[in-house]
């Protein structure tokens, strides 16, 4: 696992039934794009988190791949459509194998 | 025949340069309000010490609509997690004592404040201390650990907690008594031109402000929103590191962070933002 690596998810609480959210995610990951070169001049391996999902009650949302160009601490931004109460689960996939993932329900009231 | 039309077309054109110069050389009227709670102060009354100036401006002021909406939520601050790294270290023990910044301060809002009145004289030091200084004077002698680098990541990163508790406070710091000659020092530098350029900071963000610098909007260099998340290296950077690159940037040799002429010039560039409210972590470009 990288390290400094912590998700974090903000959902709304709560929506009314068919209301269109926004939702906002962000990772600390330093993205390394494997095309630097260190003080001696050997290449620094990538080290970039290739994938990420979100799924609302096990129903895909977002699938996105992600490339080396991507900044560090990667962030993003989308809009979700809330059927019914249920539960977000984002996944991010890192290049070494770590799964970092991140629950969040949200209630219609 | 076509002259006079062409003519008018000129001068409708000079008009409308005009206009667009006019607009690059103010900060925008937008008001900041962080997570919709935190009302900041980015435009205030000058100091009266700050002669040359009316109105002290916040950098963010100076910033595009995008870079703004960075600081105006603390999910989409970057800076923010710095801040939560810093948080942890807060707690953590480290040194000879066991002792974490949270042995004596406990929760870090207990140094609400601290932000906006360093620099400081210290009574028992003798000296005026930057809130770098207090901390490494905390680890030396309260936690028995190891000094931090002035402007290394670990300190930048404390500097960034404890101002975020104090965010939305005026800054105020105190130029009289102890600490006026080291104040005289840092106006003298403020205004000395250095380096092959011979630029002195006043010439940039005294003289100048609101224009642009190659592709940049000069700010009036106001520290309020320091330690500052930077779009072009994605981390915070300290006061003492900006000093440093502007310094740079006029192509002379550099003092050195930490070293009394740039301790007196953040006193001296502090206060004239007496008055601003304490933003940092703050984004810039």
């Amino acid at each position: 696992m990288a390290s400094g690596v912590k998700p974090r998810v903000k959902v709304p609480k709560t929506a009314a039934a068919g209301e269109t959210i926004t939702i906002k995610t962000l990772i600390s990951h330093k993205m390394e794009s494997g095309q630097r070169k260190d003080s001696d001049g050997n290449p620094i391996p990538r080290s970039i988190i290739n994938r990420f999902t979100t799924e609302f009650n096990g129903e895909n949302v977002v699938d996105v791949a992600l490339e080396p160009a991507i900044s560090t601490n990667p962030y993003f931004q989308f809009d979700a459509v809330v059927p019914e109460a249920g539960e977000f689960k984002f996944t991010w996939y890192d290049d070494d194998g770590s799964v970092y993932e991140e629950t969040k329900s949200i209630k219609i009231g | 025949m076509n002259r006079p039309q062409t003519l008018t077309r000129a001068i409708a054109f000079a008009a409308a340069a005009c206009v667009a110069a006019g607009a690059n050389a103010e900060p925008d009227t937008d008001q900041l309000v962080v997570n919709e709670e935190i009302e900041m102060i980015t435009e205030a009354a000058a100091p009266a010490h700050t002669e040359n100036l009316s109105t002290v401006y916040s950098g963010w002021r100076f910033r595009a609509d995008e870079t703004q909406a960075l600081q105006m939520d603390d999910f989409e601050n970057p800076a923010m997690i710095f801040v939560e790294a810093a948080a942890e270290v807060w707690s953590t023990a480290d040194g000879t004592k066991g002792n974490s910044c949270a042995s004596c301060h406990e929760d870090v809002e207990s140094l609400r404040g601290v932000r906006a009145v360093y620099p400081k004289w210290n009574e028992a030091a003798g000296e005026v201390r930057t809130l770098e200084m207090q901390i490494n004077d905390c680890r030396e002698n309260q936690m028995g650990a190891d000094k931090w680098k002035y402007t290394g990541g670990d300190m930048t990163n404390m500097t960034a907690l404890i101002s975020s508790v104090s965010r939305g406070m005026p800054v105020n710091v105190a130029i009289d008594g102890p600490a006026q000659s080291m104040w005289e020092q840092g106006k003298e530098l403020y205004y000395t031109r250095t380096g092959q350029l011979e630029l002195s900071c006043a010439n940039c963000h005294e003289d100048s402000y609101g224009m642009m610098i190659r592709a940049d909007h000069l700010s009036q260099g106001q520290i309020n929103g320091f330690p500052t998340y930077r779009l072009k290296n994605t981390k915070l950077n300290s006061v003492h590191a900006r000093f440093k690159g502007c310094v740079r940037d006029t192509r002379a040799e550099t003092f050195k962070p930490g070293s009394a002429d740039f301790v007196a010039l953040e006193l001296y560039v502090a206060s004239r933002g007496n008055g601003l409210s304490v933003e940092g972590p703050s984004v810039r470009n």
